[in-house]
């Protein structure tokens, strides 16, 4: 632990080089167990400008573990969150760091950062297919999970025009059998008949019982 | 081989898209020159599921049986990583014994996880007494699961606020029984595995990670811990029990004395884990404190807390696997506004390039298992040579591989 810098130096340390182009920090705490030993995590908001800036920043301090981005759509904008963790293999001295940067929709845009972590390409690449941004300068563009006949456009984590539309959902219980499959290799079984008398015990009837309850 | 084929390597052999050495099928492309793979690329998503989609119109609620159902093998660790999240939000605050009972589950989902794990690879080597030895072994915390939560899988215990189930006085004993048999088992296990020429001759030196790259590409769990990276969130960041554990990530050079990251290296690190992890389990059952298991039993007034809460906040957890982490925002809904999850092979799949370039083609099923993926086997593979192809099943790319243990061996 010693030498580490707690979660407040690490946040002057990133305004210190990123000055007004930070929005709003936030260091938050959490404790469990019996000893009740602490947690941190760093949120930043910032300017998608000097979000290279402050990676390479956090670079600096230690070596960031890269966990994933994610992504929320909150109407105008795109919010981007880009989550690290630094000081792993410190007993107890991690802390998780969090940059938060805001896209304008009529300019989804945002630098790759893979030339500085090349992992993040992975996740990159998910968000552009899941939410519309396009990431500049990014060495492989192609989609990661979404099929290659899934439909340009529609990008499944927008809450606009442009999310999965009703169209698109299926619900299993109206979707049955496909009909352009080969035939089973097996006849389907008879539908059991409730009517019809064979001797076992007629089921009771879910009517019945719900009118019971009331 | 002939001057016309000889003109057109390197051969492109394509696997997949439906191989079960991952839970959801994956799609690869290797580039051979002879028996040597050159290039490698993969194509994961064959069955994306859209379970964030799905969660984001469901509540918290609904949601942990969802995330009981991600993973078949991290039932507890993604539902565990989530009810943090959603905890933190709301404050909720998970009382003590709660937390120690969920550190227990998550400790025997990594035993049994690890040992599962161990089996695949003996058994992608060829080595099946040692695979039906390690998968009869597992069935002792297979059996304390389902003793524990009802269930083999899809647990259905973490809840947000606690656990659903206590443990009671009668089932230490069953605990201490397979804790014991663990223990007594793992220096055999270790002996078998690490003391074997085969296993020794076919992981030694395969499949090599370097650290530099465990790094650069974000790799988690025992992976990274096998190229020496020191990270495991039991010890960095305290959550849950850990942080009244000691507890000290276990690396390779521990045990042999350096670190090559190779498969041989991911085998010691996941075998001295699930005598860890028996350890924690021992230290979680001495010092369990008492109380209730969850901060709110009722359903209903648990939803409306949950319908309240405004905020975001970051469930991490440390899976069998690596990382799992789940981020939730809510804001005041009754479903979250944004759930996004990490599960720890997502990080760990891109460590696979790394590690495939200039292997053999029969080494390809053990290093794809190195990573622990998920755990089951190449299904298919369909090489094309020219015009003509031919289909390489599962039990083709298991013959190549005994053959090559074979081969070394004489």
């Amino acid at each position: 632990m010693e030498g580490n810098l707690t979660p407040e130096q690490v946040v002057e340390r990133l305004t210190r080089t990123c000055g007004s182009s930070i929005k709003e920090t936030r260091i938050t705490e959490n404790r469990e167990g019996v000893k009740k030993n602490p947690n941190y995590n760093i949120w930043i908001d910032l300017d998608r400008e000097s979000l290279k800036e402050a990676i390479k920043t956090l670079m600096e301090i230690h070596y960031p573990h890269f966990s994933v981005i994610s992504g929320n759509d909150e109407g105008d904008t795109i919010r981007l969150l880009y989550h690290f963790t630094i000081y792993y293999g410190t007993k107890h001295g991690e802390y998780t760091v969090t940059f938060g940067v805001r896209l304008p929709k009529a300019d989804p845009s945002v630098p790759t950062i893979s030339d500085l972590i090349p992992g993040t390409v992975f996740s990159e690449r998910e968000k552009q297919e899941f939410l519309g941004v396009r990431v500049t300068g990014i060495p492989d563009s192609r989609r990661l999970f979404l099929p290659d006949d899934f439909p340009e456009g529609v990008y499944p984590w927008r809450k606009d025009e442009t999310g999965i539309p009703v169209s698109m959902i299926k619900n299993l219980w109206e979707v049955g059998r496909p009909t352009d499959r080969p035939a089973p290799p097996a006849a389907d079984k008879e539908m059991c008949d409730l009517e019809k008398d064979d001797g076992t015990p007629a089921p009771q009837k879910p009517q019945e019982r719900r009118e019971g309850q009331e | 081989m002939s001057e016309k084929s000889a003109k057109k390597a390197p051969y492109i052999v394509p696997i997949g898209p439906t191989h079960p050495a991952l839970k959801e099928p994956v799609m690869f492309n290797f580039e051979m020159e002879g028996e040597v793979i050159k290039d490698v690329d993969f194509a994961p998503g064959q069955t994306h599921r859209g379970i964030e989609w799905m969660g984001m119109r469901r509540n918290p609620i609904q949601i942990v049986h969802l995330t009981d159902r991600i993973c078949g093998i991290c039932g507890v660790s993604h539902t565990f990583a989530f009810a943090r999240a959603v905890e933190q939000i709301a404050g909720i605050e998970v009382p003590e014994r709660g937390d120690y009972i969920r550190t227990i589950l998550a400790e025997f989902e990594r035993i049994q996880s690890h040992l599962l794990w161990a089996g695949v690879a003996a058994h992608e080597l060829g080595f099946d007494s040692l695979l039906h030895l390690t998968w009869r072994v597992r069935e002792q915390s297979m059996d304390v699961i389902e003793n524990l939560t009802g269930n083999r899988v899809n647990y259905g215990i973490v809840q947000v606020g606690g656990v659903r189930r206590d443990i009671v006085p009668e089932q230490h004993k069953i605990i201490e029984d397979c804790l014991s048999t663990y223990e007594g088992l793992l220096s055999k296990l270790v002996t078998l595995f690490l003391e074997d020429r085969s296993i020794h001759m076919r992981c030694r030196d395969t499949g090599v990670l370097s650290k530099e790259d465990a790094l650069g590409l974000c790799t988690v769990g025992p992976t990274a811990r096998a190229s020496g990276v020191n990270v495991d969130l039991r010890q960095d960041y305290p959550y849950a029990a850990y942080g009244d554990l000691d507890i000290t990530a276990i690396l390779p050079d521990q045990h042999m004395g350096e670190t090559r990251g190779d498969v041989y290296d991911r085998i010691v690190v996941r075998l001295l884990e699930v005598g860890q992890s028996c350890g924690i389990i021992r230290q979680c059952l001495d010092q369990m404190p008492s109380g209730p298991v969850t901060a709110e039993a009722k359903l209903a007034k648990l939803l409306a807390i949950c319908k309240k809460a405004q905020g975001e906040a970051i469930g991490r957890v440390e899976a069998p696997r690596g990382e799992c982490f789940h981020y939730v925002r809510m804001d005041g809904k009754e479903a979250p506004a944004n759930w996004k999850v990490k599960a720890s092979s997502y990080s760990n799949l891109m460590s696979w390039i790394p590690m495939l370039r200039g292997e053999q083609i029969a080494d390809i099923p053990i290093i794809v298992a190195s990573i622990d993926p998920c755990l089951s086997c190449t299904d298919r593979v369909a090489v094309i040579r020219g015009r003509s192809r031919s289909v390489l099943t599962k039990e083709d790319l298991h013959r190549l591989s005994v053959e090559k243990t074979r081969r070394i061996q004489s």
